[in-house]
């Protein structure tokens, strides 16, 4: 079905993941479960962005915005009736009466980010460069504004409760094992090569024949699924969030993880996942430490988004690809070597 | 009846005025470039953190907002030096993603170093004094921000059609590539397109601040909305467009205050970068269009 070096990328990308459940299932720690399962949760996020921004190479703001269609319609759907009458007093009648499992509102929350994804972003296809990127700005600003004052659905402004807890970290591994191989497999499918010869030419892929919005609005719809379900699998994680979680410094932090492993390959998106994160903890537990330790008279905020800005900055200026480049894994020559693929 | 048509008048002007800056200093750089400046915000709250540092001294006020001025305009060129130059050869997405890597850069060392609570900002007594016409007070700040901006205004187009530098910058504008060859030095009229959006932005904290009163370390995204859904809709590659943009952006917010009732005027940004998109679909060169299209490089 596929060529062995992309076979080989996926084994090698898989294994990650599996490697850290394993380490998660075996240390027990509450701290370090939860560490993986956030990390397998932004995995599904970056590889959905992957999916758009890689491919078609549009930076797109409003990806995060979808993670909350996700994150909103999975966990009200899902919420125990009683729950319902008190979290959100003026839901609407229709849905006051469905309750479904929280893995079905995971799969409904995707189709729902992926249905208004296909609604609202079909005319916006047509543009390139930084008119597509304002666009999809001013479609994460109305998407947020929605989210903040629908109250009947969103509760407002206000922080959501009692989602229910479903979301383990095998679930989250499983999900996101699964978000790598759909995100693979759209980039060697037909349209996904069709999206990548868009990219780096637009007239000349348009000329032999590439439907150039077309292809860009399929990627665009399967990436709204990515972050949906992505959306659907945090909610029943953290159980309780407000509209904030899905604006500007959400989208910064995957925006970050992509590009600093690296936009064009599925590779560097998990890559880029791991690396962030691993930075993260590390930055995390020295503000702690520091703030603890009461070195300085206030507390520090805002260290880690420092130090990612400027380690983004530094990527783009030294290795514009990304640290993993314009190769998956199993292309690279040491790989071949190793596994024999010609 | 006459109260407040004056009333109306002097809000959708004091406010337009402002906006129509903030998207003149967004479209300096869009114009030259064909780049969004995500941390051109910034540049507000730059400004708007001098003053509050400022304060407590014995300074008189102008020299505290002149400092705070250059500060803006030291940022931009900060801004163009690590987010635009490294990259501006690059992708567009690049360039993109480094201003907004800038612009959060910014953000969280205001709150690492300074706080994440609100700071006032020290403001002279004329900011908060009224004064009467036809029976309506209006404060006198609003009428001082009408005749700043006029100023401003107009000195700027007089430089950009007079001078030598003005007409380096349309020409760069206009076809970049070409203008290089004929010997317009292009880092040089980058970084001063940069310096003249931060000189711009740097004036707008001034008003901006004497409406709000205090800085926060996110106080810069509103006025980066604005600048850009001004300059969507006057046209980004339009000098002119962009003050057109700003004003009527004003007068449609002003007039939405008057009319819409409050469970829709909720929705008012929703409404207005809806517009935004449909715009860019429908007229993507804005309302007024600017001089033909040229490649960056």
């Amino acid at each position: 079905m596929f060529h062995p070096k992309i076979l080989v990328s996926l084994l090698l990308l898989i294994l990650p993941v599996v490697v850290l459940v394993g380490f998660s299932e075996v240390m027990g720690v509450r701290l370090i479960d939860r560490i993986a399962t956030t990390l397998c949760i932004n995995l599904i996020l970056v590889l959905g962005l992957q999916v758009f921004m890689g491919n078609s190479g549009i930076l797109s703001f409003a990806h995060i915005a979808f993670m909350g269609i996700g994150a909103y319609t999975s966990g009200v759907l899902s919420m125990p009736l009683q729950m319902k009458s008190m979290a959100l007093p003026d839901l609407y009648q229709v849905m006051v009466a469905i309750e479904i499992s929280p893995f079905a509102g995971i799969i409904v929350g995707g189709i729902a980010a992926a249905l208004v994804s296909a609604v609202v972003s079909y005319p916006l296809m047509r543009l390139s460069d930084a008119a597509a990127v304002i666009t999809s700005f001013a479609l994460l600003m109305v998407l947020h504004t929605i989210m903040i004052h629908w109250n009947a659905v969103t509760n407002g402004p206000r922080t959501l409760f009692g989602v229910q807890s479903a979301t383990t970290l095998p679930i989250a591994a499983v999900a996101a094992i699964l978000m790598i191989v759909v995100a693979m497999m759209f980039k060697e499918s037909r349209a996904g090569i069709l999206l990548r010869a868009v990219r780096d030419d637009e007239v000349a892929a348009g000329a032999i024949g590439a439907n150039v919005s077309r292809l860009r609005w399929q990627g665009f719809v399967l990436s709204a699924l990515m972050a949906g379900i992505g959306g659907g699998v945090w909610a029943h994680f953290i159980t309780s969030f407000s509209p904030q979680a899905f604006y500007l410094k959400e989208t910064f932090v995957i925006l970050g993880m992509l590009v600093i492993g690296g936009a064009a390959t599925v590779s560097g998106a998990v890559f880029g996942t791991f690396a962030v994160t691993a930075l993260f903890e590390g930055l995390r537990a020295t503000e702690n430490a520091i703030n603890i330790a009461g070195i300085f008279s206030k507390t520090l905020v805002g260290l880690t988004e420092v130090v990612l800005a400027l380690s983004m900055i530094g990527i783009l200026i030294l290795r514009p690809g990304g640290i993993v480049g314009d190769r998956e894994v199993g292309a690279m020559p040491v790989i071949r070597k190793f596994f024999r693929i010609r | 009846m006459l109260g407040s048509v004056i009333q109306f008048t002097v809000d959708a002007l004091s406010l337009g005025s402002l906006y129509a800056l903030m998207a003149l200093g967004l479209v300096m750089i869009y114009g030259i470039l064909r780049l969004v400046n995500f941390a051109y915000g910034e540049l507000i709250m730059v400004a708007g953190y001098t003053l509050y540092l400022l304060d407590g001294t014995a300074l008189p006020w102008l020299v505290m907002a002149t400092v705070a001025v250059i500060m803006a305009i030291l940022t931009g060129l900060a801004t163009e030096l690590v987010a635009f130059r490294p990259v501006r050869a690059k992708s567009v997405t690049a360039v993109l993603i480094t201003s907004f890597a800038f612009s959060t850069l910014l953000q969280n060392a205001a709150l690492l170093f300074i706080s994440p609570r609100a700071r006032l900002v020290p403001l002279p007594d004329i900011f908060t004094q009224t004064m009467e016409i036809a029976g309506v007070i209006i404060p006198l700040r609003n009428l001082l921000t009408i005749v700043c901006s006029i100023l401003l205004l107009v000195l700027f187009a007089v430089i950009l059609k007079r001078t030598v530098l003005g007409i380096a910058l349309r020409a760069a504008a206009s076809h970049f590539t070409m203008a290089r060859m004929l010997g317009v030095p292009a880092n040089l009229v980058i970084s001063i397109a940069f310096a003249i959006s931060g000189l711009l932005a740097g004036v707008v904290a001034l008003f901006w601040f004497g409406r709000i009163g205090s800085v926060v370390p996110g106080i810069g995204l509103e006025p980066l909305l604005v600048a850009f859904i001004a300059t969507v809709i006057g046209g980004m590659r339009s000098l002119l467009g962009a003050v057109v943009g700003g004003f009527l952006l004003a007068f449609v917010d002003i007039s939405l205050n008057y009319l819409l009732p409050q469970n829709l005027l909720q929705f008012r940004d929703a409404f207005t970068f809806s517009m935004v998109i449909l715009l860019l679909l429908f007229r993507p060169q804005g309302l007024v269009a600017g001089p033909a299209t040229g490649q960056r490089t």
